[in-house]
C-alpha cells in the first residue's frame, strides 16, 4: 500500500519542462478520480496504443468502441495537423456533439478520453 | 581455272573462325555487311558479299559468294570542278497574273505543335455503401487470453506500474482538467439573443427551390399518383406509383411502390410489392410503421415497414372496390386502426386493418339518397378533419362535393349536402387548417374555395387556366396560402391576401404533367409527383412559411366578406326565381304566348357559331397582347 509522504497540500502536477520526478501510481489514481469527480463528467477511459482499455469507468463494450473509433480519429487528426505544418503536432482533440463533448488527450502510447456533458 | 562468272567455292581462303557467343572481333568490321576485296589468284579480285551477322544464338547465317572479273568493274569515278551553267531560264509572264485575284490579308495557319485528340471518358457509376465497423475487443498480446479475467487484470496492473504510463497520465490529466474546467466555467456555444423575436422578414421575392429529385428506377415509368410524408419528422416519403391511363399499362410495368429516404435519392429505402399497382398510399399518423394503400384493382392492403415489402394483409376482392381506390384516409380512433377509402365505383368503405376481409361499413354516393349503386357518383377525393370526426367530405368525378355525416342513423341521412360547381372531376379536397368551415376544391381548370354555409356556389375561385389542375393543398402555416399543380408541370402558390387573380408564385417544376402534391407538416417542403414518376422535393422561401402579422384576421375578414357576398347573391337569385315562378304561374291562366321553339339543328348551329366566335375573339385578343408585348420588348 502506498502512502503519501508529507500529507496536507495536494501534490501539484509537475510542469512538463522540468525533468519529472518519479511519480507514484497512486497519483495516477488520484488524478483520474479527480477528473471523474468534476461536474458533468460521464466517463473516463485510458487506452493504450493497441486499443486495450487500461482504466475505464464505463462498461466494456462502450469502452472498446470508444477506444477503437477515437484512436483512428486521433491518428487522422494528428496526421492532418502535421501534413499542414510538419513542425506542428496535435495536443488535444475535442468533439462536441448534441448530447455531450468527447475530449481526447493523445500521447505516443496512451490516450486519455473523457466524456463530459457541458453545463447548459 | 574456274569458269567465268560462276560462283566457285573459295580456295586457299581461310574462312574466318566460326563465331562463338559474344566474341568481339576486329575483322570483319562491325557492320554486318562487309565488302572486302580479297586477294586471291592473280587478276581475280574476288568480291564477296559475306555477311557475318551474329545472331544471338551465335549461329552463322547462310551466305552467298560470287566472283567478278576486275576489268568488268569499270572505270573509277573521278570528280572535277565545273563552271555553273544555266540549264533552264523561265521568265515571269505577267499575263498569267490575270487568272488570279490578289488577296490581302491572307490567313495562313501554321501549326507547329503535335497533333492532339480529345477523348472523353465517363466511368460507370459504381455503388458505394457506408458501413460501420464494430470493434469487439482490443488488441491483447498473444499471451493474454481476453476472456480470462485474471490474465487481463494482471496485464492491466502491469501496465499501470510502468513509469512511462504514470508520467504520461499525470501530464494528460492536467491538460484534460483544464479543458473540463473550461467547459464548466462557460458555455461557449451559448445562443445569445434567443428570446428576442426575429425581425420581420425583409421583402424578399417568394421563391421555391428544388432540393432533391427522386426518379422512378424502373424502365417503364409510372405516374406518381400519391405522396405521403412520414408522420415523425418527415424524413421519409412514401410514393404510390401506378399508371392511371385506361388500359395503357403494359405487361412489364412493375407494380412496386417505394418509400424514399430524403437523404438518399438513388435507391428507395423500402420497396412495397402489392399485387396490383398502388393508386393511393397513406402513413398511419399514430403509428409510423403502418401504411395503408389502395390498389388499382380496388383492393386495400396494409404494410408494416418492420415486416418488409410484402403487404401484411390484403382485403378480399369480393368486398373491395370495383374501381381503383383513389382516396384513402386514416380515421381517429382509439385503436388507431380505422381507415376509409373511396373509389370511382361510387362507394365509400370503412375498414379496420386488423380484419381486412370485409369492410366495417359502406356508403353509396347516391345523391338522391336512395342508395342505388347505378346512380352513384364516382368518388375521387376524400376529406377528413380529425377535429370533426363525424363529418367527412367526398369529391366526385362529376364535379360535385358531397358532405356526409358518419353518425347518421339511416344511410339516407348520411348524405347531408352537396356543392356543385366544377365541370370535371374534383381531384383535391381540403379544409383550411385554420378555418375549417372553408374548404378548397381543385378540379377542371380552376381551384375554388367554398364556405360550408353557401351551398349554391363557391365563395372564391381562380381564373380558368390553360392547363388542367391536378392537385392542391393548403399551407399548414399560413391560412391564406395554398398550392396547386397543373398538367403543364407548374406548381402555383396562391396567396389570396396579396393577389387574387394570379398565383403569387408560379414555378415550372418539370416538363411533364404534375399529378400529385403533398406539403410537409412544417409547411416548408413540398413534394410533387409527375407523370413519369419523378418526385421533386421543393423548399419554399421563408416568407411563404412564416405567419405574417395580422394574417389570421385579414383572412377571416376576407372569408366573411366573400361569404356574405355569396349569400346576398344567393338570396337575390332565390327571389328572382320565385318571382319568375309566380309570374309563369300567373301567365298560364292568361294567353299562352307562342314562343318560337328552336329546332335542335338550329340550336346546334347557333351554339356552334357562338362558340367559334368566342374562340376567335380570344385568339385575336391574344395576338394583340403578344404584338404589344413584342413592341415593348423591342423598345
Amino acid at each position: 500500500r502506498m502512502r503519501f509522504a508529507g500529507g496536507g497540500a495536494a501534490p501539484l502536477p509537475p510542469p512538463p519542462a522540468l525533468p519529472l520526478p518519479a511519480a507514484l501510481p497512486a497519483e495516477v489514481e488520484e488524478t483520474l478520480k479527480r477528473i471523474q469527480a468534476h461536474k458533468g463528467v460521464i466517463g473516463t477511459i485510458v487506452v493504450n496504443a493497441e486499443g486495450i482499455p487500461i482504466r475505464t469507468t464505463l462498461d466494456n463494450s462502450t469502452t472498446v468502441q470508444y477506444a477503437g473509433l477515437l484512436h483512428q480519429l486521433t491518428m487522422k487528426a494528428r496526421s492532418t495537423v502535421r501534413d499542414i505544418d510538419p513542425q506542428n503536432d496535435l495536443t488535444f482533440l475535442r468533439i462536441r456533439s448534441k448530447k455531450h463533448e468527447i475530449m481526447v488527450a493523445p500521447d505516443k502510447e496512451y490516450l486519455l478520453i473523457v466524456i463530459q456533458n457541458p453545463c447548459e | 581455272a574456274a569458269s567465268q562468272g560462276s560462283p566457285e567455292p573459295l580456295q586457299g581462303l581461310v574462312p574466318p573462325p566460326l563465331p562463338s557467343q559474344q566474341r568481339h572481333r576486329a575483322w570483319p568490321p562491325a557492320s554486318s555487311q562487309g565488302r572486302r576485296r580479297v586477294r586471291g589468284q592473280a587478276g581475280w579480285v574476288q568480291r564477296c558479299n559475306v555477311s557475318f551477322s551474329l545472331t544471338s544464338a551465335g549461329t552463322m547465317e547462310i551466305v552467298y559468294v560470287y566472283v567478278k572479273k576486275r576489268s568488268e568493274f569499270g572505270r573509277q569515278c573521278n570528280f572535277s570542278d565545273r563552271q555553273a551553267e544555266t540549264n533552264v531560264d523561265i521568265q515571269p509572264d505577267p499575263s498569267l497574273a490575270k487568272n488570279f485575284v490578289e488577296r490581302d490579308p491572307i490567313d495562313a495557319a501554321i501549326q507547329c505543335a503535335s497533333d492532339m485528340s480529345e477523348h472523353e471518358v465517363n466511368t460507370e457509376r459504381f455503388e458505394m455503401e457506408n458501413e460501420g465497423v464494430n470493434h469487439l475487443e482490443g488488441g491483447w498480446p498473444k499471451d493474454v487470453n481476453p476472456l480470462e479475467m485474471e490474465q487481463t487484470i494482471r496485464f492491466r496492473k502491469k501496465v499501470e506500474k510502468d513509469e512511462n504510463y504514470v508520467n504520461t497520465i499525470i501530464q494528460l490529466g492536467s491538460l484534460m482538467e483544464h479543458c473540463i474546467k473550461q467547459n464548466n466555467a462557460i458555455n461557449i456555444y451559448e445562443e445569445y439573443f434567443d428570446d428576442e423575436e426575429t425581425a420581420d422578414v425583409a421583402d424578399e421575392p417568394p421563391s421555391a427551390k428544388t432540393i432533391n429529385v427522386f426518379r422512378d428506377p424502373n424502365l417503364i415509368k409510372r405516374t406518381a399518383t400519391h405522396l405521403s410524408w412520414h408522420p415523425d419528422g418527415s424524413k421519409k416519403l412514401a410514393v404510390a406509383y401506378s399508371s392511371l391511363e385506361f388500359q395503357r399499362s403494359s405487361k412489364d410495368m412493375s407494380y412496386e411502390s417505394y418509400i424514399w429516404d430524403l437523404e438518399n435519392p438513388n435507391k428507395p429505402d423500402l420497396v412495397l410489392r402489392p399485387s396490383s399497382p398502388l393508386v393511393s398510399l397513406e402513413y398511419n399518423p399514430k403509428d409510423s410503421h403502418i401504411l395503408v394503400g389502395g390498389c388499382y384493382n380496388g383492393q386495400i392492403a396494409y404494410w408494416d415497414t418492420r415486416k418488409g415489402g410484402q403487404p401484411v394483409e390484403l382485403s378480399t376482392i369480393e368486398f373491395s372496390h370495383r374501381d381503383p381506390v383513389y382516396g384513402m384516409i386514416w380515421l381517429q380512433s382509439k385503436t388507431g386502426t380505422d381507415c376509409f377509402s373511396a373509389s370511382t365505383d361510387g362507394q365509400v368503405l370503412w375498414w379496420d386493418i386488423r380484419k381486412l376481409t370485409e369492410p366495417t361499413e359502406t356508403l353509396v354516393m347516391d345523391i338522391s339518397r336512395k342508395g342505388v349503386l347505378e346512380d352513384a357518383l364516382g368518388a375521387i377525393a376524400l376529406e377528413f378533419e380529425p377535429t370533426m370526426p363525424t363529418k367527412f367530405m367526398v369529391g366526385t368525378e362529376q364535379g360535385v362535393v358531397i358532405t356526409c355525416n358518419r353518425k347518421a342513423k339511416t344511410p339516407a341521412e348520411k348524405i347531408v349536402g352537396t356543392y356543385s360547381g366544377h365541370h370535371g372531376p374534383i381531384y383535391a379536397l381540403a379544409r383550411n387548417p385554420f378555418f375549417p368551415k372553408n374548404f378548397l376544391t381543385v378540379g377542371d381548370w380552376t381551384a375554388r374555395i367554398w364556405s360550408e354555409d353557401c351551398k349554391e356556389s363557391s365563395i372564391m375561385w381562380t381564373k380558368y387556366h390553360m392547363a388542367y389542375l391536378t392537385d392542391g393543398c393548403w399551407s399548414t402555416i399560413r391560412p391564406a396560402v395554398f398550392f396547386t399543380t397543373k398538367m403543364d408541370g407548374t406548381l402555383d402558390v396562391w396567396d389570396f391576401l396579396f393577389k387574387q387573380n394570379n398565383p403569387y408564385l408560379s414555378v415550372k417544376v418539370c416538363d411533364e404533367p404534375l399529378f400529385s402534391l403533398r406539403l410537409q407538416d412544417n409547411g416548408r417542403f413540398i413534394g410533387c409527383g409527375s407523370k413519369l414518376g419523378t418526385v421533386t422535393l421543393l423548399e419554399v422561401s421563408s416568407g411563404l412559411c412564416t405567419l405574417q402579422r395580422n394574417e389570421k384576421n385579414l383572412a377571416t375578414a376576407m372569408f366573411e366578406r366573400e361569404t356574405k357576398r355569396e349569400k346576398i347573391l344567393e338570396a337575390r337569385h332565390r327571389e328572382m326565381r320565385l318571382k319568375e315562378r309566380t309570374k309563369a304561374e300567373g301567365k298560364e291562366e292568361d294567353v299562352k304566348v307562342e314562343t318560337e321553339e328552336e329546332k335542335p339543328e338550329e340550336l346546334l348551329a347557333r351554339v356552334q357559331k357562338e362558340f367559334f366566335e368566342i374562340i376567335e375573339a380570344e385568339i385575336r385578343r391574344k395576338e394583340r397582347a403578344d404584338k404589344l408585348s413584342k413592341a415593348q420588348v423591342a423598345h
